[in-house]
């Protein structure tokens, strides 16, 4: 597929990425940046300066709502983008409400208990939706740990051991990784396996 | 019977267990812990009556924090 065709399936697409801190706002990015029509986003939180060790925001977004500097930004990438954003803390009659209308759902949050809430709501209210989570990628280093598995229409990718703690910080390298797995991940799953082969293998 | 857990193929004596006597023998003890069973979704309220058989894919999955 030429990057014309991949552009012209992915602009009748739409994402909802739950969540625009580390994993979220890279995500967005990534997808914005291939051509994906729509994204639906949600954040309640404001960007603080220890966000910029991972997050897709910079010095002079600092205070704004993560949601509204996110849309900005993926704006100033791709301007034909529709971005819905959703400035709140959700809940999952939130959840099940905002995404109804996704393609595809980005697990993007940053507690486990919000992860299992999300997992909790899509596979009970949307079980025909693939929801695609981000599970362990604090601290650095151990690429080879870093992977991506998939049952039924759960997609989980990350490390699965890694969780943040004061000596465990996220940061920019091992978030950018899953957070692009996440994008890549969802283009497979809206376009298809990739069907072409390099001559050599 | 013979399973797959978490992509992995594994061999237990048994010829069906449930769920919680599968994480007990596999010593999975994460509080924030998710079932999938052939695809499927399992309650923790299920954990006793579900039974995990041969050639079952079971995917045990940890929550945890981090974004």
């Amino acid at each position: 597929m030429t990057f014309d065709e991949i552009k012209s399936i992915l602009k009748t697409k739409t994402v909802g990425i739950a969540g625009c801190g580390g994993l979220g706002s890279n995500c967005a990015v990534a997808l914005a940046r291939v051509g994906l029509g729509s994204l639906v986003i949600a954040d309640y939180d404001v960007i603080v300066e220890s966000n910029l060790n991972r997050q897709y925001y910079f010095q002079n977004q600092i205070g704004m709502l993560k949601v509204f500097a996110l849309k900005q930004n993926l704006l100033m990438i791709n301007p034909a983008i529709k971005v819905h954003a959703f400035d709140l803390r959700l809940c999952m009659s939130d959840t099940i409400e905002i995404f109804r209308n996704c393609d595809v759902i980005v697990e993007a949050f940053d507690k486990a208990e919000m992860k299992h809430m999300i997992l909790d709501a899509v596979h009970t209210h949307l079980p025909d939706k693939y929801l695609v989570m981000g599970i362990g990628m604090a601290g650095w280093g151990d690429n080879e740990l870093i992977h991506s598995r998939t049952s039924g229409k759960l997609v989980v990718c990350g490390d699965e051991l890694n969780e943040i703690a004061e000596q465990n910080p996220p940061l920019a390298p091992r978030v950018g990784i899953v957070s692009n797995m996440q994008a890549n991940a969802v283009m497979e799953i809206l376009l298809g396996k990739n069907p072409y082969k390099n001559s050599a293998s | 019977m013979k399973i797959i857990l978490n992509n992995r193929e594994e061999v237990f004596e048994q010829d069906k267990i449930t769920v919680n006597q599968l994480l007990e023998l596999k010593s999975f003890s994460f509080k924030m812990l998710v079932i999938k069973l052939n695809g499927q979704l399992i309650k923790k309220t299920d954990y006793d009556t579900t039974f995990v058989q041969d050639g079952d894919d079971l995917m045990v999955l940890h929550l945890i924090s981090g974004g």
